[in-house]
């Protein structure tokens, strides 16, 4: 009897967290993948369509222009954010007073709520009395439609300069929503950088400094080249967590959400609309799985670079 | 000497400029928060308010069930940490130092479950709830959180460095498996469990799509789904929107405040966003 328990001891640990993660996140994917194949509404199955959602999803334009704002957003987003936030954590790392105070400063807005973040900049994008308006003024620059302005950042740019470009790029309504995001995510990168730079051992500083090297070479040829990995770290998290993005689009944009004109309309945002705007669970369940493997494909890129972190590191 | 101080003096500028940018919008709420409507609203705009109106804060709290909003995210959030704490202590204890068949197996499973994020995650789980008829419940805001991967992960990473012979020794002298977890392995493991409890408290505090799809019921909305549906009413009433959002994010603000080297340091060793 003894033995009998002695065997089943640990599996009664792992149970109360077993059960959770079987019944909350295993099955919910089955039982979702076969629910992909399925035309199916508020009442449950209404008829077997085998791969129609996943075809009509990929016919579908706002799909596609869905899916190419969330990239047009990931390249507003990832290198900005990678750029600003390792040239603040190289200053911060140069040893001077108050690195803390700054660095509490600039992570307040990563512990603040998606939604209080969104409440807010919603007036300061305001287009009459807004802050964002308000400053431009100052310097004597007309204000900006920023949330609901449709046109292409390019093409706004291009056609103040008076030059016919063909490329529109991202409307100014997502460009807003790039430079929140970039806002609220800086202070994470400063600290993964900070740690990052934490590592490289100080004896490269001092050998440099005795040949005479310049900050720059020091930068390129030292700093850069053994904090890569933690680039290539941020640069992917940036990435996958950019691709998740909605609450900014639920809370700042339209009405309808995703407006003006679908610009704002990001994948999860397309895929919540068809799910739950429109209770239409089969269809929102493909496209879920599309996302997932696009999700899936920069996690594994990510882990492999982990992995060699670990070998070469 | 001089060119070093004239270096310093630029760097604490750039930091300073890029510290302003963070702080502003902060302080731009606040001092909307405290303004009259109509002051809220004039051009040029005040950098501080005339007269300092705190009925914005009351009224905002009363406008809407705000009350109601702030208990369903703390039973939420309390709910939530204190079971992550069980089943991960337990499960990470059983990954981290026992042997038994499957182990392996099941630890990768779950690495596998953690690839799967929020957004991916939505439709799926609540067709699970709909079977289960827990929409519109507690049940369906907390239960699916009572367990992460990630934390069991964390976990078993800080028992796995605890020392076998202790363990061999606590046995000699009588303790049980159960004894030697409650009374050896996580009193060592404080900085780690600290961890896994900030991230839970800051996640349930601001998670926001899942409650959002799976609560139609005003009486059950948490505190961000709450504030998000007074905006979506009152676009206008800029004064009490500020209001509303400053006490919002009030909480998780003085927690910063309160444990900011640990909150950081947390962040800085994860590689997951809050």
């Amino acid at each position: 009897m003894k033995k009998i328990f002695r065997f089943l001891g640990p599996y009664f640990y792992l149970l109360p967290a077993f059960l959770i993660i079987f019944v909350f996140r295993f099955l919910p994917m089955i039982y979702a993948f076969r629910v992909s194949f399925y035309k199916w509404g508020m009442g449950g199955a209404e008829k077997f369509v085998a791969l129609r959602n996943y075809s009509t999803i990929l016919k579908d334009s706002s799909f596609w222009q869905a899916f190419g704002n969330t990239i047009y957003f990931s390249i507003g987003v990832v290198p900005t954010s990678l750029l600003i936030s390792l040239f603040i954590a190289v200053l911060l790392h140069q040893k001077i007073k108050g690195v803390r105070f700054f660095r509490t400063i600039y992570f307040l807005p990563v512990i603040t709520s998606v939604i209080a973040v969104s409440m807010v900049w919603k007036w300061i994008y305001h287009p009459q009395v807004g802050l964002a308006n308000n400053i431009l003024q100052l310097f004597g620059v007309k204000g900006f439609n920023w949330l609901s302005e449709w046109r292409g950042i390019l093409q706004m740019f291009f056609a103040f300069l008076r030059v016919n470009f063909p490329i529109k790029g991202p409307s100014l309504a997502l460009y807003s929503l790039i430079i929140v995001s970039v806002w609220k995510g800086l202070g994470y990168n400063i600290i993964l950088f900070l740690a990052g730079l934490e590592n490289i051992p100080g004896q490269y500083y001092e050998a440099a400094k005795v040949d005479g090297a310049t900050r720059w070479q020091v930068f390129r040829h030292i700093t850069w080249p053994l904090l890569s990995p933690t680039t290539f770290f941020v640069l992917i998290m940036t990435t996958i967590v950019s691709f998740q993005m909605f609450a900014y689009v639920w809370m700042m944009t339209g009405p309808p959400a995703g407006g003006p004109l679908g610009t704002t309309n990001v994948l999860v945002y397309y895929l919540f609309d068809h799910a739950f705007n429109f209770t239409r669970y089969g269809y929102g369940t493909a496209v879920a799985f599309i996302l997932f493997i696009i999700i899936l494909i920069l996690t594994l890129i990510q882990r492999k670079a982990v992995e060699r972190k670990v070998f070469y590191g | 000497m001089v060119k070093k101080t004239v270096g310093k003096i630029i760097i604490i500028f750039l930091l300073s400029l890029i510290g302003i940018t963070m702080v502003l919008p902060f302080y731009w709420m606040i001092i909307t928060s405290l303004k009259t409507p109509l002051e809220a609203i004039q051009f040029p705009p005040t950098w501080f308010p005339n007269h300092l109106r705190f009925r914005n804060y009351i009224d905002a709290w009363k406008q809407v069930p705000f009350p109601r909003y702030f208990l369903n995210s703390v039973i939420i959030t309390v709910a939530t940490l204190v079971g992550v704490l069980i089943t991960s202590s337990l499960a990470a204890y059983s990954f981290a130092r026992m042997k038994y068949p499957g182990r392996n197996f099941i630890f990768l499973s779950f690495l596998a479950m953690m690839m799967i994020p929020i957004p991916v995650y939505i439709v799926p789980g609540y067709l699970i709830l709909m079977k289960l008829h827990w929409v519109d419940t507690y049940l369906a805001l907390t239960v699916p959180w009572l367990a992460n991967v990630f934390s069991i992960f964390l976990l078993r990473q800080h028992f796995k460095t605890i020392p076998k012979d202790l363990f061999d020794a606590a046995v000699m002298d009588g303790c049980s498996r159960f004894g030697f977890l409650i009374r050896i392995v996580l009193p060592l493991s404080k900085a780690a469990l600290v961890t896994v409890a900030l991230f839970s408290i800051i996640g349930s505090w601001n998670a926001f799509i899942w409650p959002l799809v799976v609560t139609s019921k005003d009486a059950l909305r948490p505190i961000q789904v709450g504030l998000a549906y007074f905006v979506q009413e009152q676009s206008t009433n800029y004064t009490l929107l500020t209001a509303a959002t400053t006490f919002t994010i009030a909480p998780i603000v003085l927690l910063f405040f309160i444990l900011e080297k640990r909150i950081i340091a947390s962040f800085a060793r994860s590689g997951l966003k809050g």
